[in-house]
């Protein structure tokens, strides 16, 4: 029988049901695992022990009752910057030390509901900007696949949590790539949901109008409960869709009639590395077996929509971290004499590098004198964007391509470079610009380490992503697996 | 200055390298002509909606204040920024 952390949401909502294991059982032995291995991978920030056994004994008497959903008694991480009611919520900042929020994020609400157990809060780039977890104010987490190497960003805590069997499913957060990428870097199973299907309601925000809550799981179906839990309309959201996502409808449909669009300049994008082009190539070889035909489609302003992104992303960042002066809530430094001060010095000591640069990035982009040359331009090219990718689904039902040009690279070999770290989201953005769902599957590796295929979708059609995903996973036998720790 | 980030003089200069790299890489939008392009803000129809005008529950003052660096009578203490004229 598979292990404990090995075990699939599913495989385990299966055990709880019949009572081989006891959600206060599972609960225990996923701590005890994080208590084992988290000191060196910081995969977590904090643990929630207390409240974890809590949710726990009442998953139990719901199991006993018979009143289970298929998430009740699983245990779950959540992204630092997902609000969590009177646990420290931080989104990876010195600024937020401290913080409790009063409040529960919508999504955090919605598996409390189904029954979920919370075993702490994982780390990810301050503010989640990044794609390596190294701009954590609180020290890089690591891959569990290789020590010295980073796992992908910025919700790189919950894919290393995922992979390394320190939680059965994970919520992260992805405004450019932060869940997908780091589900790649990890081995794991990663969902952005179309923009406005999943609340953000007490998600930290980055960039409105690009982020999303989504799953990390160690399968497709998983992925798919996940966002059938936590998806839907809340009018707590103003963006939120007044509609209800069918996910598992077409699950099992395979890929037989589909037709699966090839993006040729997602192939040829700066830094793609050889091995992980081989190993979407043999994906994609692996689908059209299965029955699918492949396409030739073209999102000509790809490398574009890098650059609008790095004016858009900014732009909205600069706008919502403005609200942290010292004087509502988090680090506040008063020492000096006038508000003017408390700001500055607020500011300075509560803000890493990253977040500095896309503050000031924003704020220069949104000035009188140069808002028409940057960030007008950069939503011009957004349009451009979409409209490339409309015309791409009218010749496909989905896109596939590789999650990430690289692999998982080491610790430190990007960070003096900022360019060379805004790469690392160069075939996921597109997906956040055009608000489209998109997820990250596991295809295989290079130089031993995970690649993972990216499946898009149009708006509203995660049905379709997900049934894609799950029949590579059907047809390839390569099954998401726990990294050897 | 408008970002309050309290930058000191030997960190300006860091960022303003950085910064004029990555304003470089961005520069080649301006090679797209976008004359005749719309602007896209939000990718996902949304409609205007109005909240059923009712009471429902919300935060107490204390759970409000309860982060609060500094509060005072159940309120968020800030600094004056007015002089008192004497």
């Amino acid at each position: 029988m598979t292990e404990l952390h090995e075990a699939t949401v599913t495989e385990l909502g299966e055990r709880l049901r019949r009572r081989e294991v006891s959600a206060v059982e599972l609960a225990d032995a996923q701590l005890e695992r994080i208590e084992l291995l988290n000191p060196e991978l910081n995969a977590f920030l904090r643990t929630t022990p207390e409240l974890a056994r809590e949710q726990a004994q009442a998953a139990d008497e719901r199991l006993a009752r018979g009143d289970a959903g298929p998430l009740t008694g699983i245990p779950v991480a959540i992204k630092d910057v997902l609000c969590v009611r009177g646990v420290e919520t931080t989104a990876g900042s010195q600024i937020l030390r401290g913080f409790r929020p009063p409040y529960d994020a919508t999504t955090v609400a919605r598996l409390k509901e189904a029954g979920a157990v919370i075993v702490g809060m994982t780390n990810c780039d301050e503010f989640a900007m990044g794609s390596s977890t190294e701009n954590s104010s609180y020290g890089p987490a690591l891959n569990p696949w290789n020590r010295g190497r980073v796992p992908g960003g910025s919700s790189g805590g919950s894919a290393a949590a995922v992979s390394a069997g320190l939680a059965a499913f994970a919520l992260g957060t992805d405004t450019g790539g932060s869940i997908r990428q780091p589900a790649a870097l990890c081995g794991v199973v990663g969902m952005k949901p179309t923009y406005g299907a999943v609340s953000r309601y007490g998600l930290i925000a980055f960039a409105s109008s690009l982020d999303q809550v989504g799953p990390f799981t160690r399968s497709v179906t998983d992925a798919a409960l996940v966002l059938d839990a936590i998806g839907g309309h809340d009018p707590r959201d103003s963006t939120s869709a007044p509609r209800q996502l069918d996910v598992m409808g077409q699950l099992e449909g395979g890929v037989a009639g589909l037709r699966l669009g090839v993006p040729r300049e997602y192939f040829e994008v700066e830094g793609i590395e050889p091995g992980v082009a081989a190993s979407v190539r043999r994906a994609l070889d692996v689908l059209e077996e299965a029955g699918a035909k492949l396409v030739d489609v073209s999102l000509p302003h790809t490398e574009h929509g890098l650059a609008a992104y790095y004016i858009i992303a900014p732009a909205e960042c600069s706008s919502n971290l403005a609200r942290f002066d010292g004087v509502k809530y988090g680090y506040s430094d008063q020492t000096m004499g006038s508000l003017l001060d408390t700001y500055l010095r607020t500011r300075r000591e509560g803000f890493g590098p990253e977040v500095r640069r896309r503050i000031m990035l924003g704020t220069y982009a949104l000035s009188s004198g140069y808002y028409d040359a940057y960030y007008l331009k950069a939503q011009k090219v957004r349009t451009l964007i979409k409209r490339d990718f409309d015309e791409a689904f009218e010749r496909c039902d989905a896109i596939v391509s590789a999650t990430s040009p690289m692999v998982a690279f080491p610790l430190g070999s990007r960070t003096d470079n900022p360019l060379a770290m805004y790469l690392c989201d160069v075939l996921t953005l597109g997906g956040n610009l055009a608000g489209l769902p998109g997820l990250n599957v596991p295809c295989g590796a290079a130089d031993g380490l995970p690649v993972g295929l990216q499946v898009l979708a149009p708006q509203f059609r995660e049905d379709v992503a997900l049934r894609v995903a799950r029949a590579y996973e059907m047809a390839s036998g390569v099954m998401t697996e726990v990294a050897p720790v | 200055m408008l970002a309050r980030l309290g930058l000191e003089p030997g960190e300006e200069d860091f960022y303003a390298e950085q910064l004029a790299g990555i304003l470089g890489a961005i520069e080649r939008l301006q090679e797209l002509d976008t004359e005749h392009i719309p602007a896209t803000a939000q990718v996902v129809e949304v409609r205007s909606v109005m909240a059923e005008d009712e009471p429902r529950p919300c935060l107490t003052q204390e759970e409000a204040l309860a982060n609060a660096p500094a509060a005072e009578d159940g309120q968020f203490v800030v600094k004056a920024i007015l002089e008192e004229d004497s």
